[in-house]
């Protein structure tokens, strides 16, 4: 177990790096910038913008600087230009004698000040958005998992009748309509004709059921195909007809032996629905207007919000990450023949 | 087997902690209070800090908590009273002379004074704070060599070569290069709004690497506007509470205000509907004409311009004749009545109407489309293409990725091939992608808009001078230029305008843009809402506004004229009405006491 969180942990630093940096070249590369706008700035007053953000310096330096460990702000250069205006190494050229702050950038947590929100910085709305975006995410996920499991050994246990067909229809429904489809739908429904719930916003759990519900509905379909399938594989086991053979009740049979089996293929499954939720949540959140993560992910991107977007993608890489490993984690529970030191 | 056993029991725990901790702190201080009033702001604002801004939602919440030497009138714009109370122009048009008010303070109790606003304008012009709209005072003398000579990263030039004096405590004077007959306007525009130095100095000294964003949270603002910022939380809402410093707070009437930043057009509108906020900015295009005869939507011509930018280096549309031909082929009645619907009008010139004393000069159009389509068909041969003539090679039309703007590039361009028999392309861009395009010249004919800054056709005519940063299209009159400078230093009004008109004449005719239609407002508000009025800017001041009672509302409904644009509808608001304390209707009749001596 050690040794896979070891192996696990060197990956996700070269993971972490790569995303980084291809990430921010990527993203710099791309035409427009986060300053132009419908007005074109005065030359004078461009340039005094991008001096600020330090877009005027060479990529790499930019790069270096937003990474860290060292700030290369102002005068606190790691280079300094040296009297013919080149970039020398800051310790045998600084001029006004100050330290380098040791630490800055990524590698001390600092993502820096959003280009585009210019009172906040990055961690700041980060560290708003994200609990809100996981407290969704997480109960959209509940939802998805209650309901698709049931249905999933609902229709297994009576493959071919009516129950089976019409949780299939059901399922295949839930896969192909666009959630925002199911959203007006259900705003239609319980917002406008029974004015049960509110049409928008964020704070009460009523706020939450409409978006919970609309966000988890496509998981949910995938999960009952799932388990479906995992169930229907499982039951025809030898270990569950020497179940049955036992003596043991149906309930027991399906709930305590059978399941643990079939449930493997949703385990799986987990890891990237997370991944969706997390990055899928931009549709629902403009939707009912949730001031959650995922609208900075796309939002961040369109604005050239560098900071903002680059936060965005590291967050969501070391998300996708840890719960990818929590899954493999959680496999050596349902699976006893399954063991990570053997990897 | 240890390390499953603590999966097994453990894991499930912490998942649940988290949970809960997730849930605490996702909906803490969710339970809010609703605001008296709640307005769609349309977007998270960029920043509160007035000197680095230029958009409309940040406009909207600045002249919120900050007020200038002068204000806007909420119905007809003009610039009347702000902090200062009375003013002096001189006869030459050169020196402008501002009195301050001596009742009005900061939020924090402190005076306001011409110390204030010396500091805020040095502020605003040093090239440091890098504001976008610091041009925008450089009719200022020595203002925009302040801001432009830059020395060892600091102005090269002291203060003191800038026109700004301060005469004593209370008197400020301007001195500008040239007669700007908008200057007063300039003054009511909220990038010149002044900031508090104690605000920022403060923060320098306790935030020595963040005070840039420190000074402007909710707990460090000092505010000298209407109203103060309880909170504000991304993508979600500020909400402003009022501001009992504020020398006018007797006449304002919500206590406390929420600007949301509802995106979707539809999310507002469905807000809207269910009363989750009463003023929103902008419908979705599809349910105009539903809301067309209701009472709450009554769209006026707003200061806004379509047009299209042709690239005129670029044959064929370097041929002038070739663009003129384009342009009487655009169906622009078309486009107004059935694809923007909501009023628009179709637009000959640049500058839209609303400008005081302005008549803009037209393109020569004649007076249906088909003479006009008969007309540009004998251009375009006259251009050398068509029947017997060159091929005509194909055009790109290029816009910015909407369904409004592709559904406008289509009637146009099927009009061109149709009629004119002119191959069209149609090209989106990402927005800032299509920005790069257009100021690149890359394009054929690019999709725009200028919305007014102030109500001058200056804010128009100016954009086109050669080598503008806003030109865009390559085109450039030497004439033109000429008429715009002698027209901004010309004193008297009438014959400013005339050489105004003179010079859009010109532009009209080399075609380098070709005009569509004309905005319209479409704020959409709850017909209980009091003191508001519609107005070319779209420009509102909740400051003034109230919430009307049932008997002030039946009056007003009683005043509508019967031409089925006012069927009544559910008007949000309390039913008792809400009143400044300064009205006979306030809460209980009773007047609160005098704002108290600070300190």
């Amino acid at each position: 177990m050690l040794r896979f969180l070891l192996r696990r942990f060197l990956w996700f630093g070269i993971t972490i790096m790569t995303v980084m940096t291809v990430s921010f070249f990527l993203m710099h590369s791309v035409k427009g910038g986060p300053f132009d706008g419908e007005r074109k700035l005065d030359p004078v007053i461009e340039a005094n913008i991008k001096a600020r953000y330090h877009l005027d310096w060479p990529l790499w330096r930019q790069y270096l600087h937003y990474v860290g460990p060292f700030n290369l702000d102002d005068n606190r250069a790691l280079f300094a230009e040296d009297s013919d205006g080149d970039l020398q190494p800051w310790r045998s050229s600084n001029p006004a004698g100050q330290e380098v702050k040791a630490f800055g950038g990524v590698f001390a947590g600092d993502f820096g000040p959003s280009f585009r929100y210019k009172d906040f910085t990055v961690n700041e709305i980060l560290a708003e958005s994200l609990p809100i975006s996981m407290l969704l995410g997480t109960l959209s996920m509940m939802f998805a998992l209650a309901l698709g499991i049931s249905a999933g050994i609902a229709s297994a246990l009576r493959p071919g009748s009516g129950i089976d067909l019409s949780l299939r229809l059901a399922a295949t429904a839930g896969i192909a309509l666009p959630n925002f489809v199911i959203a007006s739908f259900l705003i239609i429904l319980f917002v406008f004709m029974i004015p049960l719930l509110p049409v928008a916003g964020w704070g009460t759990i009523q706020h939450m059921l409409l978006p919970g519900f609309c966000l988890g509905l496509v998981f949910a379909a995938y999960i009952a195909r799932l388990t479906r399938t995992g169930m229907l594989e499982t039951l025809s086991a030898d270990y569950i007809r020497t179940a049955h053979a036992k003596g043991l009740s149906p309930r027991t049979v399906v709930l305590r032996h059978a399941l643990k089996g079939g449930l493997l293929p949703v385990v799986s499954y987990l890891g990237p629905a997370t991944a969706g939720i997390l990055t899928g949540s931009l549709v629902i959140e403009k939707i009912f207007f949730i001031p959650g993560t995922g609208s900075h992910f796309i939002n961040a991107a369109t604005n050239r919000d560098y900071t903002l977007a680059m936060g965005v993608t590291i967050l969501f890489t070391v998300l996708v990450y840890t719960l990818n490993t929590l899954v493999d984690m959680a496999y050596t529970l349902l699976d006893p023949r399954i063991s990570l030191e053997d990897e | 087997m240890a390390p499953q056993r603590f999966l097994r029991q453990v894991l499930p725990v912490l998942l649940l902690l988290g949970i809960l901790a997730a849930a605490v702190y996702a909906t803490r201080g969710a339970r809010l209070a609703p605001a008296d009033f709640v307005f769609n702001n349309g977007t998270e604002i960029q920043t509160l800090d007035p000197a680095t801004v230029t958009g409309v939602p940040e406009g909207r919440a600045i002249r919120m908590v900050f007020e200038g030497l002068l204000v806007a009138h909420p119905k007809t714009l003009e610039p009347q009273p702000g902090c200062a109370e009375s003013w002096e122009v001189s006869d030459d048009g050169l020196t402008y002379t501002f009195h301050l008010r001596k009742n009005a303070r900061w939020s924090n109790g402190d005076l306001i004074t011409a110390d204030d606003f010396m500091w805020s304008f040095e502020r605003f012009l040093d090239p440091r704070t890098a504001a976008e709209y610091a041009y925008m005072a450089w009719y200022i003398e020595g203002a925009e060599a302040f801001t432009t000579e830059v020395e060892d990263g600091a102005p090269k030039h002291s203060f003191d070569t800038v026109g700004i004096k301060k005469l004593d405590d209370y008197t400020l004077q301007f001195h500008l290069n040239s007669p700007t007959p908008f200057f007063l306007e300039l003054m009511a525009f909220y990038p010149m709004f002044p900031v508090s130095r104690k605000n920022i100095e403060d923060a320098k000294e306790k935030y020595p690497n963040s005070w840039s964003r420190e000074w402007l949270k909710p707990e460090n603002i000092i505010c000298n506007g209407p109203y103060v910022v309880e909170f504000r939380r991304v993508n979600d809402r500020v909400r402003f509470k009022k501001n009992p410093m504020y020398w006018d707070a007797d006449n304002v009437a919500f206590e406390t205000v929420d600007a949301l930043a509802v995106e979707s057009y539809t999310t507002s509108l469905n807000m809207y509907l269910t009363g989750a906020a009463q003023w929103i900015d902008v419908p979705p295009a599809n349910v105009i004409q539903e809301l067309m005869p209701r009472e709450d939507f009554l769209p006026i011509p707003y200061l806004g311009s379509y047009f299209y930018r042709v690239n005129v280096t670029k044959p064929p549309l370097d041929n002038k004749l070739v663009r003129q031909a384009l342009s009487l082929a655009i169906p622009r009645q078309a486009i107004t009545e059935s694809v923007t619907k909501a009023g628009q009008v179709p637009a000959y010139s640049l500058v839209p109407p609303g400008m005081a004393g302005y008549t803009g000069a037209e393109m020569a159009h004649g007076s249906s489309y088909e003479a006009d389509l008969a007309r540009a068909r004998e251009l375009i041969v006259e251009a050398g293409y068509g029947p017997g003539g060159k091929q005509f090679p194909t055009i790109e039309v290029h816009y910015n990725t909407a369904d409004s703007h592709r559904d406008i590039a289509i009637v146009i361009a099927d009009a061109w091939a149709k009629n004119l028999g002119v191959n069209v392309k149609l090209l989106n861009q990402e927005w800032k992608v299509y920005l790069d395009t257009q100021s690149s010249l890359g394009y054929d004919v690019s999709r725009s808009a200028w919305i007014g800054d102030y109500a001058d056709p200056n804010t128009y005519i100016d954009l086109f001078m050669t080598g503008g940063e806003n030109n865009k299209t390559g085109w450039g009159d030497p004439e033109y230029d000429r008429l715009v400078r002698m027209g901004n230093s010309e004193l008297d009004p009438a014959k400013r305008m005339s050489i105004m008109a003179e010079a859009e004449a010109l532009l009209m005719d080399a075609m380098a843009i070709m005009p569509i239609y004309f905005y319209v407002t479409q704020t959409t508000y709850s017909p209980r809402l009091g003191g508001y009025y519609p107005n070319v800017k779209d420009e509102h001041f909740p400051k003034y506004w109230y919430w009307m009672d049932d008997e002030e509302l039946s009056a007003k409904r009683a005043a509508y004229p019967d031409d089925g644009r006012h069927e009544e509808v559910k008007a949000w608001g309390p039913s008792e009405g809400l009143y400044p304390p300064s009205h006979p209707k306030a809460r209980n009749g009773q007047r609160p006491e005098e704002p108290q001596e600070a300190r």
